[in-house]
């Protein structure tokens, strides 16, 4: 297994570099630096002298993939792209554009967005399994029936239009928890109370309709009829049995989100008021702010890659026939 | 999942008892009870550097700990500057070309010289850079590496000293704004009038430049700039070149706000910088406040200085109170010693709806009125006037609503071969738009009537804007039964016709005129404000196409001269009619200054020009007025703008809230405010009680629900293992 782990991170090495081209060549077809400079400055008048200024000072007064005044080996890497990429690489995010240091701002923003993100992953995690379970011990049934319409009805709605009505609903007329805002430890689980139960309910549909079907091919199956000849309860074989073999699906829709929690969800802290890492990006692009949006874009593509191959690892500890 | 739903609700009620009666309150019991202000921001202010910052949302904060020389006084009107932290107004002698002092009128004068005279009372907020050992020397001059390892914000420095402000702290501050690599956003405006500041600049830019390669610390202390002296302790004296007597609005801004040496070389240390600790996240003033916490991504909190200086709520006259239509209520306080808040919180509401439904659960203590709440909170009455809903009346909230020094207006531009140029058919087609742009129905139908048409670019408040008749705009309005009326459609075409587009068919050409509109107006919502332009030309058989883009374009083309016609606004830095007719100045057109003028329009007009020179140094006199409407006169004649709206601001605050005044001009106005926290509270309270009911519903709703499923689940187990081997119950 390790000979495969260290075969997968060579392997994203080239596709960081990738990701890391796409990004600048996107970015700088949008946004020139003198763009970058105006942008930052803000002032009403903004001079030559202060733009020239201000890229000296960030380094992009360089040039992007080539430099043709430099000498030998220094006209590639002494130009923005390597400079920047580099750095990237020993995971130095450097300062923002704004003069912050980037690498701080996402430490500090992880924990508000781990806050929401994680409890709603677990809680929703165990209600989906749960309720899937419970429908398919009661399939074909009303209840069966009615779920699944339900089901279809959650998914049919923005998850923007339950924020607002969980909102009015239960911090406008009904006061039980604040409308938004945020406070570290104990003090602030009043506020993700409302959020992470918004999560939850809004993925309910997707979920439990996603589970039960994995379920349901499981429960027709021989094990489950050689169990249940065994003379065991319907709940036993569905949470010993047919949860455990089901679980192989279930971990590649699931490892591989683990690590992108870090990254926070946009509209949920922007509304909730929730100092995550959710708006930063976009935040960052609307302000033109290369050194977030690449670093951001760095970190999403190495946490993708990380669920990838924790996903991988995960089979191996399910389904024994699997080996790396 | 019951023990989940129950562990759930344990915690809620847990969390709800231990902190309040109200369970929905974000802030705690003690704060709630306390002399605090609630208050909110919506986007993270990115800089608090007094030398770099020029943002409304940053100087909403920073203008309550920084304090530059001179301020608006809060209540009159017209605006009035007042000493802040000077014993008196600046003393302004005139000097010919070679310094021998000459009367203010004289045509000989080439250089003012402004003496300020510092208050001797006036310390810093204490502070960590101020701190001193017992031989003198700072504290944290250099901070060892294992202290900077443990430390994450700067209340870990448990240090804390202050000193007096001196005149080399003005001096300071006007140094670092000629540092290249501090970015200031006004230098290039400063350097054609401070003495020796451009040469200043140079110099100190390279040397800033070396000590960086080196990694040094840049003390500005040992340099010097000509026309910056500090005559001794309490006395400053600023030289510059001409008359500008506007100068004495731009030391009312924080960029002229005093920075002690000990702050700058503190925050230079190297391990600081990369805990974002820095003067640009933590700032040192003197002001009513200091900031206590800088998270921009959730909470901006405010102390009271405990070493604020003496200063007093302002006094008016009976004359003075007239004029600014100031209430009695707002004088109540007159003569009391400020601040009367003794703490601010601000936290980041991004959405309109959370602090919206937060203002109206009163967590907040004013909100501004937003689209989706306009209904819910203003009538518009049959005269057009605007009042509180009864809703809003019922809870005790009022309005205040002001029009701001502000503008915007759709411009042509005057070097565009069709919409520009000054022949008289030019002109004509200019004035034919100017009229079938109706304003009045914008302000309506995507402003809720917030705003009031423009009759030229001098707004509402400001020296030279006229009401009545004499400020109406001829070209486009009459003045009928005593008040203004927009000219006919007629007119605009006739109009049209004689600038040789009748029906908006070019007479030359045969062909209908077609006009390009560059917007950055891109989204869904917009489509409806586009869908109203196009209209507005078709009134005059006119095409409108138009050309949406990002903002990055639409700037670069209106730099270059590449539009015809743009939307663009503007908001005053200071209330003086220069700030708003240099937007028109042909040595501000933006094609000849490589982007970088303010005339966006590019009109040029020699005549506008010249009286344009003559005002922009002239004190307010009858003299100066005659000229500026002349100015008004050519400009509204050429029509190089559709002079658009001046925005209104319409603010409201509960009954708890008091002196609330609108000053579009004044940036320190937290420190004039009062809470009355006891009421507060009480409202709070009444307001926010949880209903229990719908709770209690809920949980017995969940525990029948999980009895008939188990119910059912035992019926259905016991089927399977009948007996009989049949399927039923056995």
């Amino acid at each position: 297994m390790f000979a495969y782990i260290i075969r997968r991170v060579l392997y994203a090495i080239p596709i960081l570099i990738g990701v890391n081209l796409i990004t600048f060549m996107l970015f700088f077809m949008l946004n020139s630096p003198d763009d970058m400079a105006r942008a930052q400055l803000g002032a009403k008048q903004t001079t030559p002298a202060m733009i020239t200024a201000w890229k000296a000072e960030k380094g992009y007064d360089k040039p992007l993939f080539y430099n043709e005044k430099a000498l030998g080996i220094e006209k590639v890497t002494d130009t923005l792209f390597v400079q920047e990429s580099l750095k990237l690489f020993a995971f130095d995010f450097g300062r923002s554009d704004a003069n912050r240091d980037i690498g701080r701002e996402i430490r500090e923003r992880m924990g508000p967005s781990l806050s929401i993100a994680l409890p709603t992953f677990l809680i929703a995690l165990v209600t989906n399994i749960s309720l899937a379970l419970l429908l398919v011990l009661f399939r074909g049934s009303m209840l069966d029936l009615s779920m699944m319409v339900a089901a279809v009805m959650i998914m049919s709605v923005s998850g923007l239009f339950y924020i607002i009505l969980g909102q009015v609903l239960f911090s406008k007329l009904w006061h039980w928890v604040p409308i938004s805002g945020y406070a570290h430890g104990w003090e602030g689980v009043k506020f993700i109370l409302l959020p992470v139960f918004i999560g939850v309910f809004a993925g309910l549909g997707s979920g439990v309709r996603w589970y039960r079907a994995i379920f349901l091919e499981q429960i027709n199956q021989d094990y489950v009829r050689t169990a249940r000849a065994k003379g065991l309860s319907e709940i036993r074989v569905l949470f010993t049995h047919v949860l455990r073999n089901g679980m192989l699906p279930i971990l590649t829709g699931v490892v591989v989100i683990i690590p992108s929690l870090f990254m926070g969800s946009l509209i949920m802290e922007s509304f909730f008021g929730i100092p995550g890492l959710g708006s930063y990006t976009i935040d960052a692009i609307n302000a033109q702010d290369f050194a977030i949006v690449k670093a951001m874009v760095f970190l999403g593509s190495v946490l993708y890659i990380v669920g990838l191959i924790l996903t991988d690892i995960s089979y191996t500890l399910f389904d024994p026939r699997v080996t790396l | 999942m019951f023990l989940a739903v129950r562990s759930t609700f344990l915690l809620f009620f847990m969390v709800a008892i231990l902190d309040a009666s109200v369970w929905n309150s974000p802030y705690s019991e003690t704060l709630r009870r306390q002399n605090v202000l609630f208050s909110s921001f919506s986007s993270p202010p990115k800089h608090l550097d007094p030398v770099l910052s020029y943002n409304a949302n940053e100087w909403a904060i920073l203008s309550q700990i920084y304090e530059p020389p001179l301020q608006y006084n809060y209540l009159k009107r017209p605006y009035v500057l007042e000493p802040l932290s000077l014993t008196d107004m600046p003393e302004v002698t005139y000097l010919d070309r070679l310094g021998k002092e000459v009367d203010r009128l004289s045509d000989k004068v080439s250089y003012s010289r402004y003496r300020l005279y510092l208050r001797e009372d006036i310390r810093y907020a204490p502070h960590p850079a101020f701190a001193r050992n017992s031989n003198g020397t700072l504290r944290y001059g250099k901070i060892d590496w294992k202290t900077l390892d443990s430390l994450e914000t700067l209340n870990d420095l448990k240090e804390r000293g202050s000193r007096r402000v001196t005149a080399e702290d003005y001096a300071y501050a006007i140094k670092r704004m000629a540092v290249r690599q501090y970015h200031s956003p006004i230098l290039d405006t400063m350097i054609p009038y401070i003495v020796g500041l451009r040469a200043f600049s140079k110099q100190i830019t390279a040397v800033a430049k070396d000590k960086r390669e080196k990694k040094e610390v840049l003390d500005l202390r040992p340099y010097h700039i000509r026309g910056v002296k500090v005559i001794d302790r309490n006395t400053l004296e600023i030289t510059i070149r001409g008359k500008y007597p506007q100068f004495l609005y731009w030391l009312a801004m924080n960029f002229f706000a005093p920075i002690p040496w000990e702050a700058d070389l503190f925050y230079q240390q190297e391990g600081l910088q990369a805990k974002n600790i820095s003067l640009d996240t933590t700032p040192v003033g003197t002001g009513a406040y200091y900031l206590a916490e800088n998270n921009p991504n959730a909470r901006m909190r405010l102390k009271r200085n405990p070493l604020f200086h003496t200063e007093y709520y302002p006094s008016l006259s009976l004359i003075e109170q007239q004029a600014a239509g100031i209430s009695e209520a707002l004088l109540a306080d007159s003569g009391q010693p400020l601040p009367f808040i003794d703490e601010a919180v601000y936290s980041l509401e991004k959405e309109s709806i959370p602090l919206w439904n937060k203002f109206l659960q009163g967590y907040y203590d004013a909100s501004g009125i937003s689209a989706e709440a306009f209904d819910q909170a203003v009538q518009i009455g049959s005269s057009g006037s605007m009042g509180l809903s009864e809703a809003m009346k019922q809870q005790g909230i009022s309005l205040i609503s002001a029009v701001q020094p502000s503008i915007f207006y759709m411009a042509f531009n005057m070097a565009d071969p069709v919409v520009g140029g000054y022949s008289v058919a030019q002109r004509k087609l200019r004035q034919a738009i100017s009229i079938a742009q109706d304003q009045e129905e914008y302000i309506s139908i995507f402003l809720n009537g917030r705003g009031v048409a423009a009759q030229g670019p001098i707004p509402p408040g400001i020296f030279g804007h006229e009401e009545g008749k004499r400020g109406i705009n001829p070209v486009v309005y009459d003045w009928v039964e005593g008040r203004r009326v927009r000219k006919s459609l007629a007119v605009a075409k006739r109009l049209l016709a004689e600038a040789g587009y009748p029906g908006g068919i070019s007479a030359k050409t045969g062909k209908r005129l077609k006009l390009y509109y560059d917007t950055t107006a891109t989204g869904p919502d917009d489509r409806a404000l586009m869908d109203w332009r196009r209209k507005q030309f078709a009134k005059l058989g006119i095409e409108l196409v138009i050309r949406a883009t990002d903002y990055n374009r639409f700037q670069e083309k209106v730099r270059k001269g590449k539009v015809q016609l743009f939307s663009w606004g503007w908001n005053a830095d200071y209330p003086d009619p220069e700030n708003f007719l240099f937007l028109l100045y042909g040595g501000n057109a933006v094609i000849d200054t490589n982007g970088a003028g303010i005339n966006s329009a590019n009109y040029k007009n020699p005549e506008f020009d010249t009286l344009f020179r003559e005002i922009r140094t002239m004190e307010n006199t009858p003299e100066r007025l005659a000229k500026i409407e002349k100015m008004l006169q050519i400009a509204r004649e050429d029509a190089p703008w559709v002079w658009g709206f001046y925005p209104k601001s319409l603010v409201l605050v509960h009954s708890w809230f008091k002196n609330v005044s609108p000053n579009a001009m004044a940036n320190n106005t937290l420190k004039y405010k009062r809470i009355d926290p006891r009421t507060r509270y009480v409202k709070q309270e009444l307001w926010n009680r949880p209903a229990v009911l719908p709770l209690l519903i809920m949980i017995a709703a969940a525990v029948l629900g999980l009895l008939w499923l188990y119910r059912a689940y035992r019926k259905s187990e016991e089927a399977v293992i009948s007996p009989a081997g049949k399927e039923g119950k056995s």
